[in-house]
């Protein structure tokens, strides 16, 4: 009963998500102020009749419903509680209920918080928001319904996909969505932008948070997922550059992308076409990468079940809203004037640098990533790019990036002045490089990977806290850190976001760089060197799991006093019939050690892997402190105060716009 | 009993094993280097987007071996990848070749930067010479300014 009442609030979301894709916009468009209104309830209905069906279908995995046949496919009554929780967004069907969830969910927030809107403002963004849920209810409803049911329930679940019972790939889709979908919002503040014909200021600081917040999940969820396959798959990758990992990650660079140029219109009032059109591409990409792993067009280790049905649909999705949104945008980009003049030297021009090479960096990614199909489709040619065509192609841009950061976020507005601005630079720009020449002196290779890398993070780091501590002025130390304290939230936002990305440039390239590996059969009690470090297997043991067998092995590693015993394990999930690989990892600062069961051999002994991964947390925890920068900069006063409360004399009380 | 069954599943199930095996690495250390290097480049054709590095494949370890086969038969790394693309098409190598169409794809990305660039370029000095209207007032500005100033 339960399940149908889900069933049947999800088909009345998509009813109120009708009426509220038009009726709004009619309103807006005849300055009927009731009509515009009618987008505030109907948002909050819609947001907690999804939130209904989800938890009804969410009951019905505790419960472990086997007359519903997702329940069948995607859990067991084995099952560890909390995988019987996440099991509701590890499949097509359910992920995509999650996917209209917090589709809802923004647009409630828009209602609740979005006081401070220009009515009709409000009520196209409402309308546009409707059209993108009412497009993901009918593809739910129609083609990948969560609740249907079974004439004849089996006596137990198929089990969920071992490799998703794991508590960091159980919270990444979460994540992730919270991301794509964010960027829904900035595609219907571009459209209702739009519609509306104006562009100034205070659009750019509305739609900057709602970006800020989406680009914070994408960073978080991306890392999460890189995360996971570092210690899951066995060997401690971290990111494979497949079709599913670039359609999060074209995403991610153009949301970025659409951040900085949208400090840019709310600065100084230029570059709002091109704005509009990255808030516009954010979410297209976000359609794209929906298609490409739900679709099948292109082969994934992720793709959920593939199904050319879904993939039509998904295209004709991306394809209407995308088409719809750059038909508006070619109609009226022309009568959004820029109205900011500025030299070539300035923080505006170092901003247009950003965008370019974040953009093309993610044309890149999608041009690599659909090149095997536009050679099969137009060349006929079958053929392969895989992760060193992107190692190549991609990481010049992020090198170029990085390095003209520091001097951009030091420019000034309108006009900087280079030689006096740069004064300060130049020691940590002496500073870098000598860290590079160093490393170069010292590593036995000739690969540049590691000493472009450190000289690259010191100069993001360094410099971004000089950027901090230059803006406290002069005087004594304590009113300086005093200052410091009262710095706008934005500016420590922004020098923490940096400062995160120049730790994961530095994990990323010592780990690329330095990495250590050592592959070999070893007897049990039997010890060896790897790097600085003692193995010895110590003891190897089969286990019986909540719903799997494990062969769990003891390996100690030691270096000098220090001592600790790791446990590797390989692990059968007999009902679902598939392998895993659980890494045993000792966690440091500058290293992990990696260990790695494989297989007994014919003629005694275990397969062991070890590696040695130099400065490998650094990856997470830059991407970890880069969404902590977009926490602070979100946290911004300027936020929370109404940015256009005086164009909008109607505006309701003041809610905060986070 | 449903210990039973499932112990016995478990045994059929294939055991979780290593992309490279103990027992396929070279006794010589720069040829092993070299046929590490080469795995990574190679796509195993039967996975959905690995490496014969880092693939658990069968035939990923077939290739691994017919890699390190050709390398101790003295094949330079150029010739060792010219064999496998004349067996296996050219679906084996994750790092494209530039012959024909494919050369699109490994300019696109300079092409397109060279556009950028050129197009923000040309935004740039638009802005420069573009008059700030914050700074110059309007016809109707300069009248109100001259009424106040004759108030004075």
């Amino acid at each position: 009963m339960i399940v149908e009442l889900g069933h049947f609030a999800l088909i009345l979301a998509l009813a109120l998500a009708i009426v509220q894709m038009i009726i709004p916009l009619i309103g807006a468009h005849k300055g009927w102020a009731s009509w515009m209104a009618s987008a505030d309830p109907t948002a909050s209905a819609q947001f907690f009749l999804t939130a209904f069906s989800f938890a009804a279908l969410t009951y019905a995995f505790v419960v472990s419903d086997f007359s519903l046949q997702l329940v069948v496919q995607n859990s067991h009554t084995d099952k560890p509680m909390l995988y019987k929780v996440t099991g509701v967004w590890g499949n097509h069907e359910g992920s995509l209920l999650l996917w209209v969830l917090i589709l809802t969910l923004f647009g409630a927030m828009a209602s609740w918080f979005g006081g401070n809107l220009p009515p009709s403002l409000k009520a196209r963004v409402l309308a546009v928001q409707a059209a993108v849920t009412v497009a993901f209810l009918i593809f739910i409803l129609v083609t990948s319904n969560p609740f249907t049911r079974l004439a004849v329930p089996p006596f137990n679940g198929e089990d969920l996909n071992p490799l998703l019972q794991d508590p960091g790939l159980a919270f990444h889709p979460p994540f992730l969505y919270l991301g794509y979908v964010g960027l829904s919002m900035s595609f219907s503040f571009a459209v209702a932008a739009l519609i509306e014909g104006r562009v100034d200021a205070a659009w750019g600081r509305w739609v900057r948070p709602w970006t800020l917040a989406a680009w914070l999940f994408l960073t978080i969820g991306i890392a999460l997922g890189s995360w996971w396959a570092y210690y899951e798959l066995g060997w401690g990758g971290f990111w494979f550059w497949d079709p599913v990992e670039n359609a999060s990650f074209m995403p991610w660079l153009i949301a970025a992308a659409l951040l900085h140029s949208a400090i840019v219109v709310e600065k100084r009032e230029a570059l709002k076409a091109w704005t509009i059109l990255l808030a516009i591409l954010a979410f297209g990409f976000s359609l794209i990468g929906a298609f490409i792993v739900r679709s099948g067009v292109l082969t994934s280790v992720h793709a959920f079940a593939n199904d050319p049905e879904r993939g039509v649909y998904l295209l004709a999705i991306t394809g209407i809203f995308m088409g719809g949104a750059l038909v508006l945008f070619s109609l009226r980009a022309g009568a959004m004037e820029a109205k900011g003049v500025f030299s070539t030297i300035s923080r505006e021009s170092a901003l247009v640098a950003n965008n370019i090479l974040l953009a093309v960096s993610a044309f890149v990614i999608f041009v690599g990533t659909m090149w095997p199909l536009i050679a099969e489709l137009i060349f006929d040619r079958k053929l392969s790019v895989g992760p060193p065509f992107f190692n190549l192609a991609f990481s010049p841009f992020m090198v170029l990036l990085a390095a003209i950061l520091p001097i951009g976020a030091m420019l000034s507005w309108k006009r900087g002045r280079f030689t006096k601005q740069m004064k300060p630079l130049w020691g940590i720009f002496a500073l870098s490089l000598a860290a590079c020449a160093f490393l170069w002196a010292i590593q036995t290779g000739l690969s540049a990977l590691g000493p472009v890398g450190l000289a690259l993070s010191i100069w993001l780091v360094a410099s971004a806290l000089l950027d901090l501590w230059s803006r406290t002025g002069r005087g004594v130390l304590s009113h300086r850190l005093g200052r410091l304290r009262r710095l706008p939230r934005a500016d420590w936002g922004k020098a923490v976001g940096h400062i995160g990305f120049g730790l994961t440039i530095f994990g990323v390239s010592m780990l690329m760089a330095y990495e250590y590996e050592d592959i070999r059969v070893a007897q049990i009690g039997e010890s060896y060197t790897v790097g600085d470090y003692q193995i010895i297997l110590a003891d190897v043991q089969d286990v019986e799991g909540p719903n799997y067998l494990a062969t769990v092995a003891e390996i100690d590693v030691a270096q000098g006093n220090y001592q600790i015993r790791l446990r590797p394990e390989k692990r059968v999930y007999p009902v679902a019939g598939m392998p895993t690989t659980e890494a045993g990892i000792d966690n440091g600062i500058t290293r992990d050690v990696y260990v790695v069961i494989g297989d007994p051999q014919a003629n005694g002994g275990w397969a062991v892997r070890t590696y040695i991964k130099p400065y490998a947390n650094w990856i997470w925890l830059g991407a970890i402190i880069m969404s902590l920068g977009g926490v602070l900069s979100l946290s911004d006063r300027r936020f929370r105060v109404g940015a256009g409360a005086a164009r909008a004399p109607a505006a309701k009380s003041g809610v905060p716009a986070e | 009993m449903i210990r039973v069954i499932a112990l016995t599943l478990a045994l059929l199930v294939a055991m979780p094993s290593f992309a490279v095996e103990p027992d396929e690495i070279l006794d010589d250390p720069v040829l092993e280097e070299r046929a590490r290097d080469l795995s990574g480049e190679l796509r195993c054709l039967v996975c959905r987007n690995e490496s014969i590095d880092e693939s658990n494949a069968e035939l990923a370890r077939d290739l691994r071996l017919l890699v390190r086969e050709r390398l101790l038969a003295g094949d330079t790394d150029d010739e060792v990848i010219a064999f496998l693309v004349e067996r296996y098409g050219e679906y084996v190598l994750l790092r494209p070749s530039t012959s024909g169409s494919s050369i699109l794809l490994w300019l696109a990305g300079p092409l397109m930067l060279l556009i950028a660039v050129g197009v923000g370029i040309g935004y740039i000095r638009g802005r420069k010479l573009a008059t700030d209207p914050v700074e110059a007032l309007s016809a109707e500005d300069q009248a109100r300014l001259k009424a106040l100033l004759k108030d004075e």
